[in-house]
């Protein structure tokens, strides 16, 4: 097994490690005889948000999905505040990177989705989802159907489907790489608003070395052949920074730099 | 943009019937009516009763059958697309009942049902049912995986799943089954009627060929032509108004 070596990137890790919300111990996953992920270890700690960065193909959705209990690892274990994971569950939301919104459906049907599946009576989750509606942005929307939306606001109405459910566990699967770069710019940033905000964990699966440096408090680099976590990537100096200086930071760009530097050997 | 596609439908229509006037004109043969002629006949059968009488008559056997078949149909249909085993199971009986030859599979059907009403409900079925199964099924296992698993993660049953998503995501494929099912159905209850025992408007268009009243015989024709669009296009406004996003959406992606 190859252990993930820790690299802090910024002074002492001043968050004590024992928190976690979700721990991935051990896991592996074959398709056939392809071996997505192999005796993959990594910790999650609670409130905050932490990226799976890679290549494509290198196993990000793979592991996005077994947290979510859509897929059953082939060894390991995954646990969510500290109980072992069977299927999916209340406490973990998914935001699809297609979408997977129902295209019969308006923007309210939509969001209130999965509280409708919870048995939650129509007009409580229709108050509910109306929230949600409004703090994504999409207020006055609520009668539009997906293909009236542009991808930025069909992104927008899944991600308030996912806030609905009130999980603790948010987990996104390149959530923004359907959208537009100036609408990415204005997720990431609202990104980073909801991290404090909203007292959840992310997991967040990119393949943008500058998205995953811009809005993560921890970056897994996940690297192919044999599928592992390489290294871990804290940069917690950049999260007391001003949103609009981050970019020009030279500790961001250094962190780039170096994440390119790692990755680099692994891209044809 | 809906009063376009009206007035292009009433063009077409217009230039059909100009066609079969002037057709009729010529004649191209003596057995061939104008459109007026025809329209005369129609209108002479609507007022004594005898076009109500064979309604009567033509439409219990296809209402039943179409019943029948979008049921039935569509039930087997997602139990085929669900399971691989009954794919393996049913598809190919539906695939072979859609090629078979229907006239040839009639003299069966009356020897095992007699001529009445059951037979021609067969006949209808016979017709119908293989598309709306194929069609059902195909788009049941076309279902976007992602949105599967969007109401597994969102902790739906397996019925929400199939009630919820997979239905409504195969709506659109299950209607054009069941347009193609209802045409074929129609067909179906003609060929019945003209095949086993004349009633109905099989009726009217055998006994107007034999005593060489074409005018009526095309009249009849005509009006089983209209009512199958008239129909067809009842459904159409059902599919919009169950899945409104549905249609449009697919209509313009
Ligand atoms: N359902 C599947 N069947 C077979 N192989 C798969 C399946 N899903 C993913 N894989 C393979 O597993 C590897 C990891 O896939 P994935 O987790 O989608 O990677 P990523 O999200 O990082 O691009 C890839 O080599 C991919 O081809
Ligand atoms: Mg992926």
């Amino acid at each position: 097994m190859v252990m993930p070596q820790i690299k802090e990137v910024v002074g002492p890790d001043d968050t004590p490690a024992a928190d976690n919300a979700v721990v991935a111990r051990g896991i592996s996953k074959n398709y056939g005889d392809v071996e997505a992920l192999k005796n993959l270890t990594l910790e999650f700690p609670r409130g905050q948000l932490t990226s799976l960065l890679g290549p494509s193909g290198c196993g990000k959705t793979t592991l996005l999905k077994i947290i979510a209990g859509l897929l059953e690892p082939s060894a390991g274990e995954i646990e969510v505040n500290g109980k072992p994971v069977t299927g999916p569950g209340p406490d973990r939301a998914f935001v699809f990177q297609d979408f997977a919104l129902l295209p019969w459906a308006n923007v309210l049907r939509n969001v209130s989705f999965a509280l409708e599946l919870r048995g939650v009576p129509k007009s409580e989750r229709e108050a509910i989802a109306e929230k949600y509606i409004g703090d994504v942005g999409l207020a006055g929307f609520e009668l539009k159907f997906p293909h009236q939306l542009s991808g930025g606001m069909r992104q927008r109405v899944g991600l308030a489907r996912a806030l609905s459910v009130d999980a603790d566990v948010l987990l996104m699967d390149e959530p923004f790489s359907a959208v537009d770069e100036q609408t990415r710019r204005k997720f990431q940033e609202d990104l980073l608003g909801l991290v404090q905000n909203e007292n959840k964990t992310f997991i967040f699966v990119t393949h943008s070395i500058e998205e995953a440096v811009y809005v993560s408090d921890q970056i897994a680099i996940l690297l192919p052949r044999p599928s592992r976590v390489s290294e871990i990537i804290r940069p917690t100096g950049l999260r007391n920074k001003d949103v609009d200086n981050i970019r020009r930071d030279p500790e961001y760009l250094d962190i780039v730099d170096s994440i390119w530097a790692s990755l680099r050997s692994y891209v044809e | 943009m809906k009063s376009r596609s009206f007035w292009l439908k009433i063009l077409s229509a217009t230039v059909l019937f100009g066609a079969w006037q002037i057709a009729g004109m010529i004649p191209v043969s003596y057995a061939f009516p104008t459109f007026f002629e025809s329209m005369a006949a129609l209108v002479r059968m609507a007022g004594d009763g005898t076009l109500f009488q064979a309604y009567v008559e033509t439409l219990r056997p296809l209402v039943i059958g179409v019943a029948i078949s979008a049921v039935f149909g569509i039930g087997l249909g997602l139990w085929i697309g669900l399971s691989s085993r009954f794919d393996w199971l049913f598809s190919p009986i539906f695939i072979v009942m859609q090629a078979a030859p229907l006239a040839a599979l009639i003299p069966l059907l009356v020897m095992a049902y007699g001529i009445g009403l059951t037979s021609k409900v067969f006949v209808v079925c016979i017709m119908a049912m293989p598309v709306i199964v194929l069609n059902t099924a195909g788009a049941v296992r076309n279902t976007p995986t992602s949105l599967k698993e969007m109401g597994r993660s969102f902790l739906a049953s397996d019925a929400e799943i199939i009630l919820k998503i997979i239905i409504p995501a195969a709506s659109p494929v299950i209607f054009s089954g069941l347009r193609l099912g209802i045409s074929a159905g129609f067909i179906g209850a003609i060929l019945a009627e003209l095949k086993i025992t004349p009633t109905g408007v099989g009726d009217i268009i055998t006994y107007s060929r034999s005593i060489a009243d074409y005018p009526a015989m095309y009249a009849a024709i005509f009006s089983i032509i209209l009512l199958a669009v008239l129909f067809l296009n009842l459904l159409e406004r059902l599919e919009v108004y169950l899945f409104e996003g549905n249609v449009r959406g697919y209509a313009s992606d």
